[in-house]
């Protein structure tokens, strides 16, 4: 181990671990505002910052498919469908103080324990593991193409039978009125109430679309 | 690259995430600390991927597949809350506690009624 210390240089990282520290503060940072700050709508945009600050990790590990995906669909729709999400049902613009619940603190203890215990056993177990980043690319898009397309793709198409399952369980739960008739078919005109349904149904389901693609 | 960089980042953003689904109140807050936390899973993936220079790169196709089950995964589970939020006037999740068993004796005769789920039901 000293010996596999000695070649990579154990005190002295390179530039790829200190760009990957940096991004990785920033990262770390974002997720924690995140999940602590009191205004909900800027808890999603801070998000967009830690999906970012990921899919630049992506980045720099050689992945590039990924982070390019990761961009597309995470901070393209999801964050969007969060936002969506955060409109309809009325959040409150600006500090809401029961944005935390009354368990935040056995929360608190139960994160801090669990990082603590995966932090060592994860730096014990990975003391004398490098990553060899040098030569091609590991992910670029020719070569997660051909690997998808060659060696997984019947799982690649399980997968679009999952989210045609999706899109149409979120249709029937976006749904509104379908209880009110015996036969399960919607009543027309129900009223303005209906409104943010078809706002719902709408927003989850075009942008997984896109999200399929 | 030391394997330790990703890997410690994903533990950190992994916990993290686990704070925000303990600690949240707000449902959407909840889907957001998910969505921490299954990013720190799919960079941990592509780590591996990259370190154990798999030819099938099964760690990438899997990241794949994740990014995808969890986009699925978002939007079914923002259609329950603004179903829960259409019968229930509000998306805390501590106030979502039909299900929780009481102290015997203890309103079992007069359950708990939200003032907008009457409403619900005069309007059904």
């Amino acid at each position: 181990m000293t010996l596999a210390a000695a070649s990579h240089g154990f005190l002295t990282p390179s530039g790829v671990e200190i760009a990957f520290l940096l991004v990785g503060l920033v990262t770390l940072g974002a997720a924690v505002v995140t999940v602590t700050t009191k205004q909900l709508v800027h808890a999603a945009l801070w998000l967009v910052v830690a999906l970012g600050g990921i899919a630049v990790e992506y980045l720099l590990l050689t992945a590039e498919f990924i982070a390019w995906v990761q961009v597309l669909i995470y901070v393209g729709s999801v964050v969007v469908l969060l936002l969506f999400g955060l409109m309809l049902t009325k959040a409150p613009i600006g500090r809401s103080p029961d944005a935390d619940s009354g368990n935040r603190w056995a929360a608190l203890l139960v994160a801090l324990a669990s990082a603590a215990v995966l932090v060592w056993v994860v730096v014990d177990a990975f003391r004398a593991s490098w990553i060899d980043l040098d030569g091609a690319a590991q992910g670029s898009t020719e070569v997660s193409g051909r690997s998808l397309f060659q060696h997984w793709v019947l799982p690649f198409e399980a997968l679009s039978v999952l989210l045609l399952a999706a899109l149409v369980g979120a249709i029937v739960l976006s749904r509104r009125g379908g209880e009110d008739t015996p036969d399960g078919r919607a009543v027309p005109g129900n009223g303005h109430a209906a409104a943010p349904g078809a706002a719902a149904s709408t927003g989850p389901d075009s942008a997984r679309r896109e999200g399929q693609r | 690259m030391h394997l330790a960089y990703p890997a410690v980042l994903a533990v950190l953003l992994f916990c993290v995430g686990l704070y925000g689904v303990l600690a949240r109140r707000n449902a959407i807050l909840v889907l957001m600390s998910v969505e921490l936390m299954l990013n720190a899973v799919n960079l941990n993936l592509v780590a591996f991927d990259v370190w154990l220079r798999d030819t099938l790169h099964a760690g990438q196709a899997l990241t794949l597949f994740t990014i995808a089950v969890a986009a699925a995964e978002i939007g079914i589970g923002l259609a329950i809350v603004l179903l829960v939020y259409r019968n229930r006037g509000s998306s805390d999740v501590d106030k979502l506690t039909d299900l929780a068993e009481r102290p015997a004796g203890d309103g079992a005769d007069e359950p708990p009624h939200h003032p907008s789920d009457q409403q619900a039901e005069a309007a059904a």
